[in-house]
């Protein structure tokens, strides 16, 4: 077990190293998506809306062979870790504008109203009121997504990406140790995900105590 | 009194086919307070929620100082920073220090200095007396506090005219008195209001005109002293009846002695 120690350490690192970027980079796809969705900017609305269907209704791996197998046939070829990033991104991105736009829309309409009436435009209004209130409001959504996203990086292994799961099979179709290979895998998990757990729940008892929302 | 700073001509708005405002004309004049008083759902707050573009028109139109106030119009965020609105649930931005919530549109939307901004915030919140207030959040408030941080807020805007949109009607009894004691000091200072209100003592104390409104038009219109006296319309004396409760006493009264 001890030898094999140091390997999950480097996949877990790659998990999370594919796993950080393209949960931030669904961050920023949900910001700038539910945004759209908010205002109602014509056209982009559509746009918007078509990828989140489409998005949310494929499976993580079917997107990812599609960019792995898929994209070369047309002569984009593009590096494991790159396919992973970006389909985490692709699908984080939905959940994680529905995250926003739910949120956005609990905001009572009369603040933007208020806002309004103080001659902001929409961008000022979306940005120094509407948004922020949502934010708040936001973060047990957003932490349910970073969990279920950290975890659906384990198909990363099917596109030949070493991460966690992949380094699991490996050991044990190299040595039949199935027990402990998979012991450690679920230690390893455990280890990347409760942190994030514990955190989202401290973080969502701060913004309840500061009050938010009245 | 000067020049009309706000006109409404033949202003028709309709909602979910419903006429709400049905051709209505009003003037306000530079200086003037003037109080719109009417049965509920007659359109009042509809009234003051067109007056800044809050609300699509379907029909005339409202002119101030001669632009076009009107929901797409280009200049919109422009002609409402002309325009002051206080609502009556507050509607001060929970996230945002009462600081924060009374510089955020003059620093962002006119690019004021910070210093000045915020100079000019703590002079207004002194004399609503709200001093020492500039770092709590709106919820630590009462509601009077907040309704008169949401005029401060309103004020720092340099506006033209101020639009009150029954302020009074979410607080507590005792409350109110702070709250309308600060627009009658506005009203002295020669600030051009629109107030709808149910405070008929207050209405009569403040306005320099009195205008009354039912089924979307103006019914009466009139200086208070005569409103409040002799109204001309029935519709206007069986409003003002059903603030009387003194009379429906001594009718009792006279009912039980005979």
């Amino acid at each position: 077990m001890r030898t094999y120690a140091p390997m999950y350490v480097e996949a877990a690192l790659l998990t999370l190293r594919i796993g950080t970027t393209g949960i931030l980079l669904s961050v920023a796809v949900g910001i700038i998506c539910s945004g759209v969705l908010y205002n109602r900017v014509p056209v982009l609305k559509g746009i918007v809306s078509a990828y989140v269907e489409l998005s949310r209704n494929t499976p993580l791996l079917v997107q990812l062979f599609f960019l792995y197998f898929g994209l070369p046939k047309i002569g984009i070829r593009l590096s494991g870790q790159m396919c992973g990033v970006i389909g985490l991104t692709f699908l984080g991105g939905s959940y994680m504008t529905e995250a926003f736009r739910s949120s956005l829309e609990a905001v009572e309409k009369i603040q933007y109203e208020s806002a309004m009436s103080l001659g902001m435009n929409s961008v000022q209004v979306f940005r120094y009121v509407i948004f922020p209130q949502a934010l708040a409001t936001a973060v047990p959504s957003v932490i349910a997504n970073v969990v279920f996203l950290l975890k659906e990086t384990s198909v990363f292994s099917g596109i030949a990406l070493a991460d966690l799961m992949y380094v699991a099979k490996d050991l044990i179709g190299l040595y039949y140790q199935t027990g402990e290979a998979l012991l450690m895998l679920v230690i390893a998990y455990l280890v990347i995900l409760l942190p994030v757990s514990l955190l989202g729940s401290v973080l969502e008892r701060r913004l309840r105590y500061a009050g938010f929302g009245n | 009194m000067g020049q009309n700073i706000l006109e409404i001509v033949d202003l028709v708005k309709k909602y979910d086919g419903e006429t709400i405002l049905n051709g209505l004309n009003l003037q306000i004049r530079k200086g003037e307070v003037v109080v719109v008083l009417g049965p509920s759902g007659c359109g009042k707050s509809t009234l003051l929620r067109c007056m800044n573009a809050l609300e699509s028109i379907q029909g005339g139109q409202i002119l101030l100082e001669g632009m076009r106030v009107e929901k797409n119009a280009k200049n919109i965020t422009l002609i409402r920073q002309k325009i002051g609105m206080v609502f009556q649930s507050y509607e001060l931005f929970p996230h945002k220090t009462i600081l924060e919530n009374i510089t955020l549109a003059p620093l962002h939307v006119q690019k004021r200095s910070q210093s000045q901004v915020q100079e000019e915030a703590c002079t207004l919140l002194k004399r609503v007396g709200l001093s020492g207030k500039e770092n709590a959040y709106p919820r630590q408030l009462s509601g009077g506090q907040k309704q008169r941080v949401a005029i401060v807020r309103a004020l720092c805007m340099h506006p033209e005219i101020m639009l009150f949109d029954e302020v009074t009607a979410a607080l507590d009894p005792e409350m109110v008195r702070e709250v309308l004691d600060v627009i009658l000091e506005l009203a002295n200072e020669g600030m051009t209001m629109v107030i709808v209100t149910h405070e008929m003592q207050f209405a009569r104390a403040v306005a320099d005109r009195v205008v009354f409104l039912e089924g979307g038009r103006i019914v009466e219109e009139s200086d208070p002293e005569t409103f409040f006296t002799h109204p001309s319309s029935d519709r206007a004396k069986a409003f003002l009846q059903t603030f009387e409760f003194h009379k429906e006493r001594q009718n009792h009264a006279e009912k039980q002695s005979t």
